[in-house]
């Protein structure tokens, strides 16, 4: 694993065990300053808990976290300087916005005209200046968040920790918000780590995501290069929705050219780029519902014709399901070129596009 | 209804449909099977409570002569507050004859700091377990828990000897220290439960802003629980009103509570039985307690709801 020049937080080998089962296992990560990075994965993969324990909300087992080159593995979350916003907000239910924005400052003992000044700053960022006198029952979801992102504002710190801040917001107000937080960072330049479960919110946001499973990063690159060049089959099938197809099969050699083969599909790879010189055997291709063209002729390095099983109209675009070497294949349509189910298609790509794994270890070829 | 009906535009409504068939809220009757036997067992059951305490405040406004004719259910002929009277500054127990008012400043002296220092410590340990998941924790909560189950008596003589030992027995503060440690478990308990159906986050949030043990708890928590401060008043002022058994045992005769200066004035075995001032002085024993749940009786009800039902 590469190691950053200067970063802004540093995680050397953090371990986390709750008795027997382990959490996360010797974890490495370097965050640069000012970068936006989101930890990306499903429930249980252990990213809030990297979160909390960055925060130190939660004790370590073994390894050490810096922030700021200053080793806080054993600071108090107050010294550590970061901010976090959490998922149900956590704001404080008897005291008012500005209350809210004020206890950790007033709990630090910072003068009150400093304070007066730090809330008039955030309340101006965040568009929250009439709500400064209104307790957290009277404020909708989004205006709670906003709230709870001035409470990390405020406290002027090098490090924000997001936990799943747009979870608990209605599909409108995240998308809103989403924006929102994207136009923070640009405009305040503070690093930031974001966990979400959500896709979309990883890749709009984030500068590099890391992909996270069973307490491990899969994956730690540019949402680009995570979509396109996937390390596993984990991450390919996790990032993407619809999902990458997968058609299961085996690796051939024949003229020195290699196929993908499965049943009566015979998909050349010329065009793809290995990781290193693979070995025939089993193996999964994988390949984006997007990615495939559909009735449009000749001219890829591989057509075939398969059988139309479900149409999915989504609205912008078409879902089309097929069956191709007996296996569920999806493809991408535009709405006007929606075929009738049982019709008979035609669809072609380029294997430069798609990703090819070992069937047993899951890794890229 | 039917005449009522508006006529639907053309194409609003389901051809071939009954127009004037039901429509909106279905009627209700005031007199139907389920009212009866809702608010018929509800009456039954009044009454039956009702009843002692009716005659308890007849009995009470009646002179002697009146009782001795034996309608105990019949109104006062003449009404005499007499009783009252004798029952809160005259009648006898034992060798004091002032009557309740000595025993009720005694219970006052034993309930408000019992109740102030209980739920105090009780609080803090509710809150410590809670949110502060200290080494051995579970443990500790295990062991209180526990404690809640033996029963008092086998504990009292052994408390005995220790308050003769720290020379508080026959005191009042003897018994203030007793009412706290048996109040203990249960308060804990219920405290720990409130606390940890406050959303973690609060918590977690509260750090993050630098507030320490105590802050939390006076800043955050302490504003938030309002409704289960109420309940755990409630059941101390009530529980410790109400107590005998550690009332006799732990004081003198001029340290007696209410409730073992009650026990006294009925039970007394010399001269005439006077029914009026035994209700009088019973009815004015438990006044406290009455008071306390009518003025605080919903906050009671939304208290337990909250510790209890949220998980």
């Amino acid at each position: 694993m590469t190691r950053l020049e200067n970063p802004s937080v540093s995680i050397q080998d953090l371990s986390l065990n709750f008795g027997a089962i382990s959490v996360l296992e010797t974890l490495n990560i370097d965050v640069a300053e000012g970068e936006f990075i989101v930890l990306l994965g499903p429930s249980g993969c252990g990213k809030s808990t990297l979160l909390n324990c960055i925060a130190g909300l939660l004790d370590v087992s073994d390894g050490r976290i810096f922030i700021k080159g200053k080793n806080v593995t054993w600071e108090e979350p107050k010294d550590r300087g970061i901010g976090m916003v959490f998922q149900s907000y956590a704001l404080y239910p008897q005291m008012t916005v500005e209350k809210n924005l004020s206890f950790g400052l007033r709990v630090a003992g910072i003068p009150r005209d400093e304070i007066a000044k730090r809330i008039a700053r955030a309340a101006e960022i965040l568009q929250i200046e009439p709500l400064l006198q209104r307790k957290p029952s009277a404020l909708s979801g989004g205006q709670r968040q906003r709230v709870a992102i001035g409470r990390a504002l405020v406290r002027d710190v090098d490090v924000f920790l997001f936990d799943e801040p747009l979870s608990n917001l209605d599909a409108k107000l995240r998308a809103e918000l989403r924006v929102e937080i994207k136009l923070l960072h640009s405009k305040l330049q503070n690093t930031m780590i974001y966990v979400t479960h959500d896709q979309i919110e990883a890749m709009t946001l984030a500068d590099r995501i890391a992909v996270m499973k069973g307490g491990v990063i899969q994956q730690l690159d540019a949402p680009q290069t995570i979509y396109n060049r996937p390390v596993n089959r984990f991450v390919a099938g996790f990032l993407g929705s619809p999902a990458m197809n997968f058609l299961d099969g085996r690796l051939e050699k024949d003229d020195g050219n290699w196929h993908f083969v499965a049943e009566e599909v015979r998909i050349p790879l010329a065009t793809y780029a290995f990781e290193k010189e693979p070995a025939p055997g089993a193996a999964v291709f994988g390949i984006r519902p997007e990615h495939v063209a559909f009735n449009s002729g000749s001219g890829w390095p591989f057509t075939t014709t398969a059988n139309v099983v479900v149409v999915e109209p989504m609205g912008s675009d078409t879902l089309v399901w097929l069956k191709l070497a007996n296996q569920n294949f999806t493809v991408r349509v535009t709405s006007e070129r929606t075929p009738n189910n049982a019709d008979t298609v035609s669809i072609g790509f380029d294997p430069m596009r798609a990703s090819l794994f070992d069937a047993a270890t899951g890794n890229r070829l | 209804m039917a005449d009522l009906a508006v006529p639907l535009p053309a194409g609003t409504g389901s051809i071939g449909l009954e127009a004037s068939g039901p429509r909106g809220p279905k009627p209700r009757h005031v007199f139907s099977r389920r009212n009866i036997f809702l608010y018929g067992t509800l009456i039954v059951v009044a009454l039956y409570y009702l009843l002692p305490l009716y005659v308890m405040v007849v009995t009470s406004l009646k002179g002697m002569p009146e009782i001795r004719l034996g309608n105990i259910f019949s109104p006062p002929l003449e009404i005499t507050f007499e009783p009252w009277v004798k029952a809160w500054s005259s009648a006898c127990t034992g060798l004091n004859c002032d009557g309740l008012s000595r025993g009720f400043w005694n219970s006052v002296r034993i309930t408000v700091p019992s109740v102030v220092l209980s739920i105090a410590i009780a609080s803090v340990n509710g809150y410590a377990l809670a949110n502060w998941r200290f080494k051995g924790a579970d443990t500790f909560f295990v062991i209180l828990i526990v404690g809640a189950f033996i029963p008092y008596q086998v504990m009292i003589y052994p408390i005995v000897i220790i308050l003769r030992e720290i020379g508080l027995y026959g005191s009042l503060s003897g018994l203030v220290i007793v009412h706290s440690i048996f109040g203990m478990p249960i308060l804990t308990l219920l405290f720990r439960n409130y606390f940890t159906s406050m959303p973690e986050e609060l918590f977690r949030a509260a750090r993050v802003d630098g507030a320490g043990f105590w802050g939390i708890y006076f800043r955050i928590m302490l504003p938030m629980s309002l409704p289960i401060f109420v309940v755990a008043i409630i059941l101390q002022v009530t529980g410790i009103w109400n107590d005998f058994l550690f009332g006799v045992v732990y004081t003198r005769p001029d340290t007696y509570p209410m409730t073992v200066q009650l026990n006294n004035i009925v039970n007394s075995v010399q001269g005439v039985k006077e029914y009026n001032v035994n209700m009088a002085a019973t009815i004015l024993t438990g006044l406290v307690p009455l008071v306390v749940y009518f003025v605080s009786g919903k906050l009671f009800v939304r208290g337990i709801a909250a510790g209890a039902v949220k998980g």
